[in-house]
C-alpha cells in the first residue's frame, strides 16, 4: 500500500479518516451524522483490513512477521514495524473494540462531535502503533503520544472531577515514562541501536539489567497499573466518557502487560529472575486488596476499575512466572479482559446514559424493565468473576495453574481472589438489577435499543466463544511464548553454570 | 446417544431462554420438559446397557478445549457405570421436576425464564457427570452454581432471595477455591488432568511428599483435601453448610432438583469419580468421614426445632449427605453413591410433596400454621408418609439399605479406625434425631388441628418466634388474599411426578441393593469405582454382630415414638421442652450461631478493611503523599506561573513535547556523527 506494508496500513488509516473529518464543517444535524458514520466506517475499514494480518499471520514462528523497515531522520532513526505472537492478538483487540467504542458514543456525545472523533482516531493510530513498532523509539513515541489524546478525551468530555483526573492519569504516567526515557537511551548507549530485534539479542551486563529492568517497569507498572501506583486508574475511569473508558480499560492497560513481555522478560532476563519475587508480591496484594476495595465501592465504575486492577494482577503474576501456562494464561487473560471489561464499562453506560447517574444507590430494580440489558449485564459480570465457559476463566485458570508451579504461596493467596470477585460482582449485581423497582426515577426506563444490541451481541458471541474454543488465540501466542520460556531458561542455566563454574 | 442426553437440555434451555418471550410460557414448558423426558428415558437406556449390561464404557471426545504446554483439556462425554448412575438420577428427577413445575410455578409470569434456568442446569449437571478430566467437572460444577445462584434468585424482587442467591454461591465459591488448589496440584503432580492418565500416575505418587504452603507433606493426601473441600462447598458440609438452608428462598421444585437430589450430590460423586486418588490419601479420608460425621449429626439437630418445612428437609438433605461422606471416608464408596442414588428419588419426594403442602396451603410454609391437613390433601399425606418411611429406613424401603448399610460399613471400619467409629456412633444417633424430625414434620402437617390465621397474626405464644420466621411466609404472588381457601390437593402435573418417586422410594433399594454393594458389585461398576488392594469393607460389614445391624432401625423406632408422643399423643410437650431448656434450644434454633459467627469474622471485616484500603491506603496514604501531594506543591508554583484553568493539560503535554524532541535530537545528532 503506497510502498508501505499492511501494518503501515492498520496504524495509519485511522489518520486518512481523520483528514476527511477536518474537511467537515458545520454543527447541523447532517455533518454531525457525516462525522459520525465516516468514524465508523474508518474502524471498520480499519478492522477489516488487520483480519488480514491474522489470517496472513504464521503462529508456527516466534520471529517477526510483516516486518517493514525504513530509514527515518538520516541514518540515526529507523522507521521498523513488524508483529510477532505476542504483539499480533492486540492489534486485533484494538482494531475490533474501536467500533464499539465509536458506536458507544453515538448520541451521548454531544459537543464537539468532530474534535472527539478525531481524538479517537488519533488513539487508535498511536495504540496500534504500539503494538507493531519495532524501534524502541518508536515505540516510545506511540506508547507517550497515546497519552495525549486520552489525556484530553477524559479532560474534555469526561465528567465533573475531569480536569483532577486527567491530570492525576498524565502524572502518574508521565513519572513513569520519563525514567523510560532514560533506560531507553542507556540502552542505545550500549547497543548502539534501537532496534528491537537486534536488542532481543543483546546481552546486558548484569548490574545495567538491574537499572534497565526498573526502569521499564516504573512506566509499565503505571501503566498496568499495579498496585500501589493504581489511584490514578479509577479517578480517570470514573470521569472518563465512556467509549474512553472502554478503551482504557481493554487496550491501554494492556501496555504495561504487553511492555513486560515485549522488554523486561526477553531482554532482562537476569533481572526478571531477581525481581520475580516483588511482582508476585504487588500481584497478590492487587488481588486481595483492590478486591477488598472494590466490595465498598459506590460508584459504579469505580467499582469496576477496581475490579479491573485485580485482574491486571492475575496478568503480572501470570507474566512471571515463565512458564508455559503462566505466560498464555496472562496474555489470555489481558485479551479476555480486554472483552469484558470493555463490555462492563458499555454496560455502565448503557444506564448512564439514560439516568447521568454512576451512584449504585441511585438503581435498583432494573432487570424489571431493562430484562435484556439484565441478561448482558449478568453475562459479563460472570465472564468477569471467571465461571467457565467464558473467557474470563481461561486466562485466571491458565496463569493461575502457572502460578502454582512457580510459588504455591503465590497461586493460594492469589486464588483466594475467585471468593473476593464474586463477591463484588454479585453484590454490585443485586443492587443495580434485581430487587423490586421501587425508585420514581427508574419507572420509565427502557431496554436496550436496537444500535445497543447491536454493540453487545459481538462481544456477547465472542465471550462465549473464545471461553469455550480458546485455542486460536492461544495458539497464536504459543510459538513466541515458547520460544520467550526457552530463551530464558537457557540463559538462566548458563548464568548458573557460569556462576558454579567460579 | 450420550450427545443428545447431554445437549437435549442446552436446546431446551436456549428456545425457552431466547425465544420465551415469543412463543409463551406454555410452549417453554412443552419443549423443556418433552426433551428432559426424551433424555431421561435415554439415561435409563444407557443405565441398562452401561451399568446392567455388558457394555464397557466409553468417552468419545467432542473436541479440543486447551492445549498449554503439557495441559491438554479435551470436551468429552465420560460414560461409565458411575456416569450412568447420575444421567439416571439426574435426569429422572429433572425431568419430574420439569413436569411438576408445570403446576407449581402456573400462576408465575415468568415462567420461561423458570423452565430455562432447569433445563440450563440439567445441562451443566450433565457436563459435570459426563466430564472425563477435571477441568470439564469444574466446568459443570461452576455451571451448576450459576443455574442454582439463578433459581435461588429468581424471586428477585425479594431482598432474602437475592441476599441467599449471592450466599449460596460465594460460599459455593470458597469450596472451589479449594477444588481449583487442588486441580494445580494434581497437574503439578502428573502433568495431567485426564482422569485416566491421573489416576494411572498416582500409585507411583504414594508416599511422595512435598513442599507447598511451607509445609513438608504428603503429595496425594493434600490433592485429595483440597479436591474435597470443593465437595464440602457444593454438598454443603460442616463449615460451609450455611448456605445450603438459606437456599430455600427458591421455588420449592428447585429445593427438590438442585438441593436436595443432584446439584449437592456432586460433592458425592466427586469423591467417588476421584476414588483412585483418594484410596491413597487415607488421612484425607479420615478427614472426609470427620467432617460428614460432624455434618450427618449437625444438621439432624438443627432440623430437630425448624418450624419451616423447607427447611426441615434441608438440613436432613444436609445431614443425609454427611451419611455419603461418612460412607466414603471408610472406602465403601459404593455405598455413598447408592445413597445418593435411593436418596434422590425419598428426598426429592418429599420435596415436592411439601412442595404440593405449600401449594395447598397458598404458599404458606410455616408448620405450625399448618395442621390437620391429611383430610384435605390425602395423597400428598400418603405420599409425604412413604418419603418419611424411606428417609428413616422402614425395613424394604429405599433407604432402609442405603443408609443401614452405611451405618454398618462404618461399624465394620471402626475396627481398624477411630474416626469410622466416630462416623458410627454419629450416624446411629443423627439416624434417631432423623426418624424423629421427619415424624416431626409429618405429625405437624396432617395431624392434629390448623390454628392459621390466630397463630400466624400473632404467634409470639406459640414456639418462640425468630426473626426469619417472616420471610417465608409471603411470596409476592397475587396471593393477597391467601389462607381464605380452604386447602386443595394439587393438579395431576405436581401428583404424577410424586407417584413416580415415590414407587422409587419404596422400590429402589431392594432392586438395586445387589448390584451397588451386593454379590452383583463387580459386574455392575466394571472398575468405575476403584479401590485399594486392602479395602474389603463391603465384606467386613457383613461381620458384624447383630446389634450393630439392629442399632439403626431401633433408633428409627425410638425417634418415630419420641415424636409421636410430643407431637400427638400429648401436645404442647415441645413447648415445655423449649421453655425447660431455653439456652439449647435457641442454639439450634439459631443453627449453632454459624450465620452470626461467620457475619463477625468474615462479612464485616472484608467491608471494613475495603473500607480502610479504599479511604486510608489508597486516600490518605498512596494519593496524599503522591499525586495529591505532588499537586498541591504544582498548586503552589502555578499559582506565580499560569492562571489558566486547563493550564495542566498543556504544561504537561508541552513538558512531553520537550522530552521528546530532546531525544530526537540526541539521535539526529547521533545519526550525524
Amino acid at each position: 500500500m503506497f510502498g508501505f506494508g499492511i501494518l503501515s496500513g492498520v496504524v495509519f488509516l485511522p489518520l486518512v479518516g481523520v483528514a476527511f473529518l477536518l474537511t467537515q464543517k458545520g454543527d447541523d444535524e447532517a455533518s454531525l451524522r457525516n462525522i459520525r458514520w465516516a468514524t465508523l466506517a474508518t474502524t471498520l475499514a480499519t478492522f477489516a483490513l488487520s483480519l488480514f494480518i491474522w489470517s496472513g499471520f504464521d503462529t508456527t514462528t516466534a520471529a517477526f512477521q510483516f516486518v517493514e523497515e525504513k530509514s527515518w531522520f538520516g541514518s540515526g532513526l529507523v522507521y521498523k514495524m513488524g508483529v510477532d505472537g505476542f504483539s499480533m492478538p492486540f492489534v486485533l483487540l484494538t482494531t475490533f473494540l474501536m467500533p464499539f467504542a465509536i458506536l458507544a458514543s453515538w448520541t451521548s456525545v454531544e459537543k464537539r462531535v468532530k474534535e472527539y472523533m478525531i481524538a479517537f482516531l488519533v488513539l487508535e493510530t498511536l495504540m496500534v502503533g504500539v503494538f507493531c513498532a519495532l524501534d524502541l523509539v518508536l515505540f516510545y513515541l506511540f506508547f507517550e503520544g497515546g497519552l495525549i489524546p486520552m489525556f484530553l478525551i477524559i479532560g474534555i468530555w469526561g465528567g465533573k472531577r475531569r480536569v483532577y483526573a486527567s491530570f492525576k492519569f498524565f502524572l502518574y504516567t508521565l513519572v513513569g515514562s520519563l525514567l523510560m526515557l532514560v533506560a531507553i537511551l542507556a540502552m542505545y548507549g550500549k547497543a548502539g541501536t534501537t532496534d528491537i530485534a537486534v536488542l532481543l539479542r543483546t546481552d546486558f551486563p548484569k548490574e545495567m539489567q538491574t537499572w534497565l529492568w526498573l526502569a521499564f517497569f516504573a512506566s509499565f507498572a503505571v501503566k498496568m497499573p499495579m498496585w500501589p501506583v493504581h489511584t490514578w486508574l479509577p479517578d480517570a475511569h470514573v470521569e472518563a466518557p465512556t467509549a474512553g473508558s472502554v478503551i482504557l480499560a481493554a487496550i491501554l492497560l494492556k501496555m504495561g502487560g504487553y511492555g513486560f513481555i515485549r522488554f523486561s522478560l526477553p531482554m532482562f532476563p537476569d533481572a526478571s529472575t531477581h525481581f520475580a519475587p516483588l511482582i508476585y508480591a504487588l500481584s497478590v496484594i492487587a488481588i486481595v486488596y483492590t478486591s477488598l476495595v472494590a466490595l465498598v465501592q459506590e460508584d459504579i465504575k469505580k467499582l469496576i476499575a477496581y475490579s479491573s486492577v485485580a485482574h491486571m494482577g492475575y496478568v503480572t503474576m501470570g507474566l512471571f512466572t515463565l512458564n508455559p501456562q503462566g505466560v498464555q494464561g496472562a496474555i489470555f487473560q489481558m485479551i479476555s479482559h480486554g472483552f469484558v471489561s470493555g463490555a462492563l464499562f458499555l454496560c455502565v453506560g448503557v444506564i448512564y446514559d439514560r439516568m447521568h447517574t454512576r451512584e449504585i444507590a441511585a438503581y435498583g430494580g432494573l432487570v424489571n424493565r431493562m430484562p435484556v440489558y439484565a441478561f448482558v449485564f449478568m453475562l459479563f459480570t460472570m465472564a468477569n468473576v471467571g465461571l467457565p465457559g467464558t473467557t474470563g476463566f481461561i486466562g485466571e485458570f491458565l496463569s493461575l495453574t502457572g502460578a502454582f508451579q512457580a510459588n504455591t504461596w503465590v497461586a493460594l493467596l492469589a486464588t483466594s481472589g475467585v471468593i473476593f470477585s464474586a463477591a463484588y460482582a454479585l453484590y454490585l449485581y443485586r443492587r443495580v438489577v434485581f430487587g423490586a423497582l421501587e425508585k420514581a426515577s427508574l419507572m420509565n426506563i427502557t431496554d436496550l435499543t436496537a444500535r445497543e444490541i447491536a454493540i453487545f451481541t459481538p462481544l456477547v458471541l465472542l465471550t462465549i466463544y473464545y471461553g469455550v474454543q480458546p485455542q486460536p488465540i492461544l495458539s497464536a501466542t504459543q510459538a513466541s511464548v515458547d520460544n520467550l520460556i526457552q530463551t530464558h531458561t537457557a540463559l538462566i542455566d548458563a548464568i548458573k553454570l557460569a556462576a558454579a563454574g567460579q | 446417544m450420550i450427545y443428545a442426553i447431554v445437549f437435549l437440555p442446552l436446546v431446551g434451555f436456549l428456545i425457552a431462554g431466547a425465544f420465551g418471550p415469543w412463543i409463551g410460557a406454555r410452549a417453554s414448558e412443552f419443549v423443556t420438559t418433552s426433551l428432559l423426558m426424551i433424555c431421561a428415558v435415554l439415561s435409563w437406556i444407557v443405565f441398562f446397557n452401561v451399568a446392567l449390561g455388558h457394555d464397557h464404557g466409553y468417552a468419545p471426545i467432542i473436541g479440543n478445549w486447551m492445549t498449554v504446554g503439557a495441559l491438554k483439556i479435551n470436551w468429552a462425554l465420560r460414560v461409565d457405570t458411575l456416569t450412568a448412575v447420575m444421567l439416571v438420577v439426574v435426569n429422572t428427577v429433572s425431568s419430574l421436576v420439569h413436569l411438576y413445575s408445570i403446576g407449581y410455578m402456573h400462576e408465575d409470569p415468568d415462567r420461561p425464564r423458570f423452565f430455562a434456568y432447569l433445563s440450563l442446569f440439567t445441562f451443566a449437571m450433565l457436563m459435570l457427570v459426563t466430564a472425563d478430566n477435571l477441568v470439564q467437572m469444574f466446568f459443570g460444577w461452576e455451571g451448576v452454581g450459576l443455574a442454582s445462584y439463578l433459581l435461588i434468585g429468581f424471586w428477585y424482587q425479594k431482598p432474602s432471595a437475592n441476599a441467599a442467591a449471592i450466599k449460596a454461591f460465594v460460599v459455593n465459591r470458597v469450596g472451589d477455591f479449594g477444588f481449583a488448589l487442588g486441580i494445580f496440584l494434581v497437574f503439578q503432580l502428573t502433568k495431567s488432568l485426564t482422569f485416566d492418565e491421573v489416576f494411572a500416575a498416582v500409585p507411583g505418587l504414594e508416599g511422595e511428599k512435598i513442599l507447598a504452603f511451607g509445609l513438608n507433606v504428603d503429595a496425594l493426601t493434600l490433592a485429595a483435601f483440597l479436591l474435597f473441600i470443593g465437595a464440602m462447598g457444593k454438598s454443603a458440609q460442616f463449615f460451609l453448610h450455611t448456605w445450603l438452608p438459606d437456599a430455600m428462598e427458591g421455588p420449592t421444585p428447585v429445593s427438590a432438583l438442585i438441593h436436595a437430589a443432584t446439584m449437592v450430590t456432586a460433592g458425592v460423586f466427586m469423591v467417588a469419580r476421584l476414588s483412585p486418588i483418594f484410596e491413597y490419601a487415607p488421612a484425607a479420608l479420615a478427614f472426609v468421614t470427620i467432617i460428614g460425621a460432624v455434618t450427618a449429626f449437625f444438621a439432624a439437630t438443627v432440623g430437630l426445632v425448624q418450624n419451616d418445612i423447607k427447611r426441615v428437609i434441608a438440613y436432613s438433605t444436609c445431614s443425609q449427605l454427611g451419611y455419603m461422606f461418612v460412607a466414603e471416608g471408610v472406602g465403601a464408596y459404593s455405598l455413598g453413591i447408592f445413597h445418593l442414588f435411593t436418596h434422590a428419588f425419598f428426598k426429592a419426594l418429599l420435596f415436592l410433596g411439601a412442595g404440593s403442602v405449600i401449594h395447598a396451603m397458598h404458599h404458606e410454609q410455616d408448620m405450625r400454621n399448618m395442621g390437620g391437613l391429611r383430610k384435605d390433601i390425602p395423597f400428598t399425606f400418603a405420599m409425604m408418609t412413604i418419603g418419611t418411611l424411606a428417609l428413616t429406613g422402614f425395613p424394604y424401603t429405599a433407604g432402609y439399605f442405603s443408609k443401614d448399610g452405611i451405618i454398618e460399613a462404618a461399624f465394620a471400619a471402626g475396627e481398624h479406625h477411630t474416626t469410622a467409629m466416630i462416623g458410627f456412633i454419629s450416624t446411629v444417633v443423627a439416624a434417631g434425631l432423623t426418624s424423629y424430625y421427619s415424624w416431626r414434620l409429618v405429625f405437624m402437617t396432617f395431624f392434629g388441628h390448623r390454628h392459621a390465621h390466630e397463630v400466624a397474626v400473632n404467634h409470639s405464644h406459640d414456639e418462640p418466634a425468630t426473626k426469619d420466621d417472616h420471610a417465608h411466609s409471603h411470596d409476592d404472588h397475587g396471593h393477597d388474599d391467601h389462607g381464605h381457601h380452604a386447602p386443595h390437593e394439587s393438579p395431576l402435573t405436581m401428583l404424577i411426578p410424586l407417584a413416580v418417586l415415590a414407587v422409587g422410594a419404596l422400590g429402589a433399594g431392594y432392586v438395586f441393593e445387589p448390584d451397588f454393594a451386593g454379590h452383583a458389585y463387580a459386574e455392575f461398576w466394571k472398575g468405575a469405582i476403584f479401590t485399594g488392594e486392602h479395602n474389603e469393607i463391603l465384606h467386613e460389614m457383613h461381620a458384624i454382630p447383630a446389634w450393630a445391624g439392629y442399632a439403626p432401625t431401633a433408633m428409627m423406632v425410638l425417634g418415630f415414638l419420641v415424636s409421636l408422643y410430643v407431637y400427638v399423643l400429648k401436645p404442647g410437650t415441645a413447648q415445655a421442652l423449649a421453655r425447660a431448656f431455653p439456652r439449647l434450644y435457641r442454639f439450634l434454633l439459631n443453627k449453632w450461631y454459624f450465620d452470626e459467627l461467620y457475619d463477625f469474622l468474615f462479612v464485616r471485616p472484608a467491608f471494613a478493611i475495603g473500607r480502610l484500603f479504599w479511604k486510608g491506603v489508597d486516600g490518605a496514604i498512596i494519593d496524599g503523599l503522591g499525586p495529591d501531594g505532588v499537586a498541591a506543591r504544582v498548586a503552589d508554583g502555578a499559582r506565580f506561573a499560569v492562571r489558566l484553568e486547563t493550564g495542566y493539560v498543556y504544561h504537561y503535554a508541552f513538558a512531553m513535547l520537550i522530552g521528546v524532541a530532546a531525544v530526537a535530537t540526541y539521535f539526529i545528532a547521533g545519526g550525524l556523527r
